[in-house]
């Protein structure tokens, strides 16, 4: 089912990944102690290049990777196949990279 | 040694529409494998019980069945080894039944085909035959790949066969990894073609089922992570 | 009841891979569009915010800490396999991944009370 493309970008978004997720670990860990409040997270990023590009890339990633995983588990697991699998993957990944972006700039811009 | 003790044995019968288990009790023996048991019914219980056994010795890979839910080589496998309670002896998982215990093995030979598993030469012979040193790692790669028996274990243990129809399975993976470590071996590129394509190496999800079953101890997982290597950087370099 | 010939660990090691994957994909559209409330301004943010003091969500927060560390340190793995040299020792390193995912969710769990 995976060829060797969707295997490609399924390790090189893995790979990608792997720093994000600890830092995004990390801030997570740091930023829950004392509670959270939105004014603390909208301070952090607002107006940050940093972290729309961290966020960012984060999300573009993760959604590549998740469409990727979803593909695999709908065929094996559900059966799907052809274009409904296609349709499934790339939907579900188009959906996460909206709204991803979207809520990237909803904590990044001023 | 004659014993009075049995042992309980579940055996399952029918066809490609469907069957079940039928219960009999065998006489207990010092050594006793499974195809002994598996024997010990046709001959005294069951006369139309259908399996397959050639060698009896772990050579020819004719033997393989489910017992307790495992994939196993009967002829080398006692009854003490394979667990509590009744024996339950079933056909391989993940190949059509054609009777009783016997499989049809027709896809399984056709995937070891469909991946590369025919050496492809890249001489003549005629030409002299070329020296092999056996300190290469290709050389070292290829031997830890050799010695398969074609028992179908491995396939039947594969939960990525299971779910998915095209794949080659660990067996005819294995087998093309270890023709691409053959330095005499001209098929390099249409077997990694192969590898990298919808039935490839890359359905592959590193459970290692396969090695942790296989009866000659091979890890045809190890053998695969080599294909997943050798096709992307195949791939890399626009050789397929 | 786990079929017979799945139970070995790295048969394990996968299904929480798998799992771990999932929820995780599934998780996300939410995550998402909660973030996405900042676009009406801080206060709508602020009001889901307050609800994640409930202590049943800090523990469903801390159990979606493991499930992405696991899934990292579990792929991690599942790379090293297979694009390094072949190791044997891929129980321990699946175990290590578990342990140390849950290493992550405790020290998060630990912040957050």
């Amino acid at each position: 089912m995976l060829d060797v493309r969707l295997y490609l970008a399924q390790r090189i978004t893995a790979l990608v990944m792997a720093p994000l997720v600890i830092g995004h670990l990390a801030v997570m860990i740091y930023a829950v102690q004392g509670g959270l409040s939105g004014a603390e997270i909208l301070a952090r990023t607002q107006g940050s290049v940093l972290w729309a590009l961290f966020y960012g890339a984060f999300v573009l990633a993760a959604a590549i990777h998740a469409a990727i995983g979803i593909r695999a588990i709908a065929y094996e697991v559900a059966g799907i196949k052809g274009t409904a699998l296609n349709l499934l993957s790339l939907g579900f990944g188009a959906l996460l990279l909206v709204m991803g972006l979207r809520a990237v700039a909803a904590v990044v811009l001023p | 040694m004659a014993s009075t003790e049995t042992i309980d044995v579940e055996i399952w019968q029918g066809d490609a529409n469907g069957g079940a288990y039928r219960a009999y009790a065998v006489p207990a023996q010092r050594s006793q494998t499974i195809l002994d048991v598996v024997t010990w019914v046709q001959q005294n219980a069951e006369p139309d019980l259908t399996y397959r056994f050639a060698c009896r010795v772990g050579m020819c890979g004719s033997c393989a069945m489910t017992v307790n839910g495992k994939p196993r080589w009967t002829c080398r496998t006692h009854v003490s080894k394979a667990g509590d309670g009744p024996l339950r002896i079933a056909p391989l998982r993940n190949l059509p039944v054609i009777k009783d215990l016997v499989c049809d093995m027709t896809e399984f030979f056709d995937k070891w085909v469909g991946a590369g598993g025919v050496f492809k030469p890249s001489t003549t012979r005629d030409d002299p035959i070329p020296a092999i040193d056996p300190s290469t790692v290709e050389r070292a790669a290829a031997s830890e790949a050799i010695e398969c028996i074609n028992c179908a274990i491995c396939y039947s243990a594969c939960d990525a066969v299971a779910q998915n129809d095209g794949y080659f399975g660990p067996a005819a993976l294995n087998r093309s990894w270890s023709l691409i470590n053959d330095i005499r071996d001209a098929g390099r590129t249409e077997r990694l073609s192969a590898a990298a394509g919808t039935g490839g190496c890359f359905n592959c999800h590193s459970q290692q089922g396969c090695a942790s079953h296989c009866p000659n101890l091979l890890n045809p997982t190890l053998s695969i992570a080599g294909l997943k290597r050798a096709a992307v950087k195949a791939k890399v370099r626009g050789e397929i | 009841m786990i079929a017979e010939h799945r139970q070995q660990p790295l048969w394990f090691a996968f299904a929480l891979h798998r799992i771990s994957g999932l929820l995780l994909a599934l998780f996300l559209p939410a995550h998402f569009y909660v973030l996405g409330l900042a676009l009406k301004g801080e206060a709508a943010l602020d009001g889901f915010v307050a609800w994640t003091d409930n202590p049943m969500v800090k523990l469903a927060e801390t159990v979606l800490v493991f499930l992405l560390a696991v899934h990292m340190f579990g792929g991690l793995r599942v790379m090293a396999l297979e694009m390094l040299p072949w190791s044997s020792r891929q129980k321990t390193f699946a175990a290590l991944a578990a342990a140390g995912a849950f290493g992550v969710a405790v020290c998060f769990l630990l912040g957050a009370l």
